[in-house]
């Protein structure tokens, strides 16, 4: 997508797919043929730049067609550069600009909480995102209203479009600081589909306040010239290095899952 | 037709009044607060329905992205904070989780403009119709009196999609019937010499000064154009059309605010001369408020002469 775009962030998206795959077809409840569907769980994917990977999940599970997907980025697409609610009905909330997504969520989890409701509300959410304010001002609302069917899922992959995020601002030690903020946290390994949805049944144990999962990823996990590189944020691979990159995903995985 | 110039009253209780009744008829309206409920009065709604109240501190960007969550899954929010905070502080947050998303929020901003006061410049924002009016599908209104604030307040959750209520920190006098609309200007006074197009704290002055012109033969139309967006373009049109001459007066930057609209509209559509009185490109400072106003070109005897100025240009005065 991003090739056929000549823009886009590969990286991201790469480091956050074994996540939002975990989540879209094991954790969340939904129903492609609904997508409007009342008692559906909300995702929202507050890293909105990983749209590649939101919308190829999208697409296997169901929600668009995949011939879709070959219009990211064009005029007049569905699929916008950063997620678009308004384009694309099983978008939750759109996102681009960083540090929105967990307040939205934490609205969307006070409506369930209103409306004694049983949906669970998601936000993904990226590591350089953890050096916004208002990443800061959004958890502490869902602490303080121990928002018991929110969860938060850091993709830490460790790299912002500069570089490392602990060279250019620090956000260690993140795990302590969600806990700080009245977070059940979890720290995993989120290329593990085993750990990644034991975690989230964790988190539909916890009931006296939110959680927070931390997962450990590699961005442009899965083609090796992207993996740990920040160059790749935001950047389009050329031909070649999508035809590798192509190939190298078809492979089997190797012993992680 | 002239009208009559009443007493003065709060804008912010009778919005806070409004929101309550609201409240009453409407069980999936919730109302969001920065810290600052009891200046803008959200705290009536708040203690009568603590359920649907959420009063999340000094964090106003991320209570128009908490605002936004609640209204996508339904509901109508209305969020209130002052107007330095809702439009500036968290603009972004307005721009993206509610406008971009099409949110049904309802920010309704108090302390707008210079009348704040003795706060000084840090919070007398004379950017923030501007900034709202710029947004794609904002609502954008400016009540001159309590008795549009109550029809604004209401009107506002009939119209599905964001809005932007300016409220005034002053108590102001009431200049209008309540017969306020969105989308419609409101003559207070016929003319056909000069129209005094006016918002907020100033439409009081554009009709004393409208009374003084009288006095001299000069005939002027006031329109109160609280609805700043959608604004009443026909109202406009037949303004330029029947007298030739508008005046413009706004507590607000001249930059970016109504005189701007009004000079780019009738320079496209039916060129007159316009002049714009409100607040040049300055930050306020901490005084009496109504002095304030004076100071930063604003005072009646400025709107005269502005008037005469545009009387003089069309050979209406010597």
């Amino acid at each position: 997508m991003t090739y056929a775009a000549q823009s886009g962030h590969p990286g991201g998206s790469l480091s956050v797919t074994d996540i939002l795959t975990a989540l879209l077809f094991r954790e969340l409840r939904l129903d492609p043929v609904r997508p409007e569907w009342a008692d559906r769980d909300r995702l929202v994917l507050s890293k909105g730049h990983a749209s590649p990977a939101m919308y190829a999940a999208l697409a296997l599970r169901g929600f668009l067609p995949r011939e879709e997907l070959a219009s990211f980025r064009q005029l007049g697409s569905r699929l916008q550069g950063h997620v678009d609610r308004t384009k694309l009905p099983c978008i939750e909330a759109s996102t681009g600009c960083l540090g929105q997504g967990i307040g939205m969520a934490v609205g969307m989890a006070l409506d369930a909480r209103l409306r004694k409701a049983s949906w669970r509300t998601y936000a993904v959410i990226g590591d350089g995102e953890c050096q916004a304010g208002p990443t800061w001002e959004a958890l502490m609302a869902g602490g303080h209203y121990r928002l018991s069917n929110l969860v938060v899922i850091l993709d830490r992959n460790g790299l912002e479009t500069d570089g490392s995020t602990e060279s250019i601002m620090g956000i260690e030690p993140v795990a302590e600081k969600f806990r700080a903020f009245r977070y059940h946290t979890l720290e995993i390994d989120g290329h593990s589909f085993p750990a990644i949805l034991g975690a989230l049944a964790e988190a539909r144990q916890t009931t006296d306040g939110p959680t927070a999962i931390v997962a450990r990823t590699v961005k442009g996990k899965g083609v090796s010239f992207m993996e740990g590189k920040h160059q790749y944020h935001g950047k389009a691979p050329t031909k070649a290095e999508a035809e590798q990159a192509l190939s190298e995903l078809a492979r089997p995985s190797e012993g992680n899952a | 037709m002239s009208a009559v110039i009443g007493k003065a009253e709060s804008l912010r209780d009778a919005y806070g009044k409004t929101l309550l009744a609201l409240g009453e008829k409407d069980p999936n309206l919730v109302v969001l607060d920065a810290d600052l409920s009891g200046s803008t009065r959200t705290v009536l709604f708040g203690q009568k329905f603590p359920e649907r109240f959420f009063n999340v501190g000094v964090m106003e960007p991320t209570m128009m992205s908490i605002a936004a969550g609640l209204a996508l899954q339904g509901r109508t929010v209305y969020a209130s904070t002052f107007a330095v905070f809702a439009a500036g502080q968290a603009y972004n947050f307005v721009r993206q989780s509610i406008c971009y998303n099409r949110a049904n929020v309802k920010i309704v901003a108090t302390h707008g403009g210079l009348l704040v006061g003795a706060d000084g410049g840090t919070h007398q924002i004379v950017e923030d119709i501007g900034l709202m009016r710029g947004l794609p599908g904002m609502t954008v209104i400016v009540p001159a009196d309590a008795p549009t604030t109550r029809a604004a307040t209401v009107q506002v959750a009939e119209r599905e999609g964001p809005a932007y209520v300016r409220l005034t920190r002053e108590n102001l006098p009431t200049v209008t019937d309540g017969s306020f609309a969105i989308g419609k200007a409101q003559e207070l006074r016929s003319g056909s010499d000069l129209t005094i197009v006016a918002v907020g704290a100033l439409v009081a002055r554009a009709l004393e000064v409208a009374e003084e012109l009288s006095k001299v033969g000069i005939s002027t139309r006031v329109l109160d154009f609280a609805s700043v967006k959608p604004f009443d373009a026909p109202a406009l049109m037949r303004a330029a059309r029947d007298t030739g001459a508008i005046l413009v007066l706004e507590e607000h930057s001249v930059l970016t605010g109504v005189g701007a609209l009004v000079a780019s509209e009738t320079a496209e559509n039916y060129p007159v001369p316009v002049r714009r009185v409100g607040v040049p490109d300055l930050f306020g400072e901490s005084g009496e408020p109504w002095a304030l106003l004076d100071r930063y070109g604003m005072s009646k005897e400025r709107i005269r002469d502005e008037a005469w100025e545009l009387l003089r240009g069309r050979g209406k005065v010597q």
